[in-house]
């Protein structure tokens, strides 16, 4: 295909993507906007006013950048997962396998949609927050890097559970006891440094607290991780899922017979 | 001449361990209307998903329009379309919506995917339907809006999967006449049924698979013939050196006291019989050749039956 070609290819599955993210809309952009809200009230007003300071910071104002990234993380994932799943699921995944579409751009149209998600669902729960706080952000190059590269990451990281998945139980599993678990001991409600030393050096293992972190840094400027090491984490995650991806897609694993 | 598909010990065994094809020689001319006929199971699916690239060849080579899939398959993935056994779109999707996604996969700019969907569209009498959901067609409207969504791109070998199982008999008459015309237009057309009258309407050559190989690889016109004669071998109780004159049968002496005819099934054995005794010619016993076409088609007949029933659309 030439370059022109591969550029149609791509912006029709993209431009697919986010119509399907606003066709079933109630389903994709209206609950997290209901979720945040909540947590907003729960944490941020009721008991956070008992809490007082974190971090350095008013305890609302604390939990807002955790609160974005994990919508752009569940969001990002949730989207690719689903999406791609049921193109398996209902066999339209075959109108690309048949087609002479490379590997490389299927994988980044459904990457490109599940950052739309991600995104969309990220700038929809941050104009929330700012109705119950009042953040401005210090550094924003480093808060769109690190909210772009972590929505990259788990667009990719879908699409990884997408290929093995084998029914719709497949594509929860993992949401449910991977990602939920590690997004709140990474540190979207409390700084690691409250911690013991112990149980700090455990929550290091853990890849969501240096984006969390990261982008804690470009919206309030204060942090408990060397940034540089965050981004390194995100760009490193990001290689090693897009490899996996592309090759799995490439042999056609779990696709074709 | 120029082949539209050329297939080369073609194997495919399945992680189960089915043998589902035991080494395929085909060959497709280009124009031609061209039927691979067999009964279910007998590796139809297998072989057109390795073609278009939705099943792994275990060996054997394939090559479209020249161009191998093992080297080029990008190239070859754009000169081929399919239209699949199974219904495999988006329920959930518009009709126009999986045709101009179709037609982008392949690179084709939105305008000239919008005039082309709207052409096929009208062809294949679905334009009025064109912003329902999928979902909502019925059986035989989604076969077409398959087809449709097959030629967006301008194949030139178009390979169709049973795509009249399940079709009423109106709808699949007004089928054969868009396939007809594709193909005058220069569409070079594959399709697999089980249907001998379908592919005996349709199509100028044949290749009949059974068990993963093929039993016969001929035009339709020949098949036809060989399948409307019987030929049975007669033993002789004299030794003869010539025969009597016949025009309704073919009969031929393989050595002097075996007689072998060949006769039109409409005809009938009797008057071969009469015309030997008239002559004073004694038969001993008389056997059928062997004649494994005829018996595969006895086969299909009778799984016909059962698909007809199975397969509601
Ligand atoms: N995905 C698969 N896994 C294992 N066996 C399969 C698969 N698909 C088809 N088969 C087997 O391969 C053989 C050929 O099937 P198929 O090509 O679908 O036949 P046809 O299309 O002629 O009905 C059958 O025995 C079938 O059960
Ligand atoms: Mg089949």
């Amino acid at each position: 295909m030439t370059v022109g070609q591969l550029w149609t290819a791509l912006l029709t599955l993209t431009r697919k993507e986010a119509s399907r993210v606003l066709r079933i809309w109630p389903q994709t952009l209206v609950p997290p906007v209901v979720t945040t809200s909540l947590y907003f009230v729960i944490f941020g007003s009721l008991i956070g006013s008992r809490i007082g300071s974190m971090g350095g910071r008013q305890y609302m104002d604390f939990i807002v950048p955790g609160l974005v990234m994990m919508a752009v993380i569940t969001n990002s994932y949730a989207n690719v997962s689903s999406s791609f799943f049921s193109a398996k699921f209902q066999r339209n995944v075959e109108e690309m396998l048949v087609s002479p579409m490379p590997s490389a751009i299927i994988l980044l149209g459904y990457v490109l949609g599940g950052v739309l998600r991600g995104l969309a669902v990220g700038v929809v729960v941050a104009i929330v927050a700012l109705l119950f706080s009042n953040v401005t952000v210090v550094n924003w190059p480093l808060s769109i890097v690190m909210m772009l590269g972590t929505s990259v990451l788990f667009s990719l990281a879908g699409f990884f559970n997408a290929l093995f998945a084998r029914t719709f139980d497949d594509i929860s599993i993992i949401p449910t006891f991977v990602l939920t678990p590690l997004t709140y001991l990474g540190g979207v409600f409390f700084s690691i440094t409250l911690l013991p030393d112990f149980w700090q050096s455990i929550a290091r293992i853990n890849p969501i607290l240096y984006m969390i972190d990261g982008f804690r840094l470009g919206v309030l400027g204060t942090s408990d991780i060397d940034v540089r090491l965050s981004i390194v984490v995100v760009l490193t995650f990001i290689t090693v899922m897009f490899v996996a991806d592309l090759v799995l897609l490439k042999r056609g694993y779990r696709l074709r017979s | 001449m120029n082949k539209a598909l050329s297939i080369r010990g073609l194997r495919k065994t399945y992680h189960n361990g089915v043998e589902a094809l035991k080494g395929i020689d085909l060959e497709v001319d280009a124009g031609d209307f061209f039927a691979l006929l067999g009964p279910n199971g007998a590796g139809k699916s297998t072989t057109i998903g390795v073609v278009v690239s939705l099943i792994n060849k275990t060996a054997g080579s394939v090559k479209v329009f020249g161009v191998d899939i093992d080297q080029d398959f990008s190239r070859a993935k754009s000169l081929i379309a399919v239209v699949p056994q199974e219904f495999n779109f988006n329920m959930f999707e518009k009709v126009e919506q999986i045709i101009l996604n179709q037609a982008g996969y392949y690179g084709i700019p939105r305008t000239q995917a919008r005039s082309r969907c709207e052409r096929f569209l009208r062809q294949l009498g679905l334009w009025e339907k064109r912003h329902d959901v999928a979902r909502e067609l019925s059986g035989g409207m989604k076969r077409r809006l398959m087809i449709a969504r097959a030629l967006v791109h301008q194949p030139k070998l178009l390979i169709l999967d049973e795509p009249t199982a399940g079709v009423d008999i109106e709808l699949r008459a007004s089928m054969w006449t868009f396939l007809r015309q594709i193909n005058a237009e220069g569409v070079t057309i594959i399709l697999t049924t089980h249907y001998l009258e379908e592919a005996e309407n349709l199509c100028r050559n044949i290749a009949i698979i059974n068990h993963g190989e093929l039993v016969e690889h001929t035009n339709m016109q020949q098949l036809l013939h060989r399948l409307q004669h019987q030929t049975v071998i007669l033993d002789l109780a004299t030794p003869q050196t010539a025969l009597p004159e016949v025009t309704q049968w073919q009969w031929v002496l393989t050595d002097p006291e075996t007689l072998e005819v060949e006769v039109d099934r409409t005809i009938g054995l009797s008057p071969v019989f009469s015309t030997l005794e008239h002559h004073h010619i004694r038969v001993l016993s008389m056997r059928n050749k062997s004649n494994r076409l005829e018996t595969l088609f006895l086969g299909l007949v009778g799984s016909n039956v059962k698909n007809n029933n199975k397969e509601e659309v």
